[in-house]
């Protein structure tokens, strides 16, 4: 789809700070100077194209929950089936190819530490591939949305 | 980790498909979970103070706005080096994320994870090396791990029980 200005003000401007009053969209009309309905016709638009997965909430890792983020190493050929067994898993989300040696790299969210090994236990088990681990031990950039370039 | 109420566990449940489209998001939220639309704005507000909510508001899948170039850049910093670095590195307006991890040496001598996304390699591969000058880290051992497929990518389902 093509973005127009409104859109690209929408995706700067309301990435977070989202307005917690009783109607959120026509604040955000306002704001634009366009009526609600506009707004939840962009964001509907928005999200139909896949330019955003949603209008909601960002959580802090690990607060609620314990999260990691895995890497395996697996055969080229065997990439695409191996990635269809991760994603069967309702606790694995962010799975991406990357050009390594290590070339499938995951996040998966649990309940617990135990849930987690259990999940980790699993895809190394089904997939018949060594899972490496690398949980977060300390973060330094918050992430509090994206200032986006336009080309 | 901290303990927060069945309310609250519900209500982020319910935002992890994201509000409803709707003129009164709070209040379709609080019937999903058995709350007033001003208790689902209160609890929000309260989530968001303690910082169990990071941010409200629009999520942008970057790579369907140009931002094709995504890399993940890992580092080998020495432990004593490693705390000033991480925060010199989060400074930098093209990282968008930078933790510390888990390294297991020699398979994976890496401890310092920052992403980059950007509108093409070449971008990219510039600001690594504008990061590596910069922070005098020539003789660290890195490593540069551009994204290819996407496999899955969608907003975490939290509270799932084995």
């Amino acid at each position: 789809m093509e973005l127009t200005a409104l859109h690209r003000r929408l995706l700067n401007e309301f990435q977070r700070d989202f307005p917690l009053t009783p109607q959120p969209f026509k604040e955000i009309a306002e704001n634009l100077g366009i009526q609600e309905q506009d707004v939840l016709q962009m964001l509907c638009d928005l999200q139909e194209s896949g330019i955003i997965s949603r209008t909601g909430a960002v959580l802090r890792p690990n607060h609620v929950g314990v999260s990691t983020l895995v890497a395996m190493s697996v055969p080229p050929e065997k990439l695409d089936q191996v990635a269809r067994i991760v994603n069967a898993f309702p606790e694995v989300n962010h799975n991406y190819e990357r050009e390594h040696e290590y070339n499938l790299w995951f996040v998966v969210i649990a309940s617990s530490p135990k849930h987690l090994q259990t999940v980790l236990d699993r895809i190394q088990k089904k997939t018949g591939h060594e899972v490496l681990d690398l949980p977060m031990l300390q973060e330094y950039h918050i992430d509090l949305g994206f200032e986006l370039q336009w080309k | 980790m901290i303990e927060i109420s069945s309310l609250d566990q519900k209500i982020l449940q319910a935002l992890q498909q994201g509000l409803p489209l709707a003129s009164r998001p709070y209040e379709e939220i609080g019937r999903q979970v058995g709350a007033s639309e001003a208790e689902v704005i209160a609890r929000l507000e309260q989530l968001l103070e303690q910082g169990v909510i990071r941010r409200l508001g629009i999520v942008t899948k970057h790579r369907q706005l140009g931002y094709t170039s995504n890399a993940m850049v890992v580092w080998d910093i020495p432990d004593d080096l490693e705390p000033e670095m991480g925060k010199r590195f989060s400074e930098f307006d093209f990282v968008t994320l930078c933790y510390r991890r888990k390294r297991y040496r020699p398979k994976w001598p890496y401890n310092l994870f920052c992403m980059i996304h950007g509108q093409d390699r070449e971008t990219v591969l510039q600001q690594v090396a504008h990061l590596r000058k910069t922070c005098g880290l020539e003789q660290v051992a890195y490593d540069v791990l551009f994204s290819g497929q996407c496999f899955k990518q969608r907003g975490a389902h939290y509270f799932k029980t084995a």
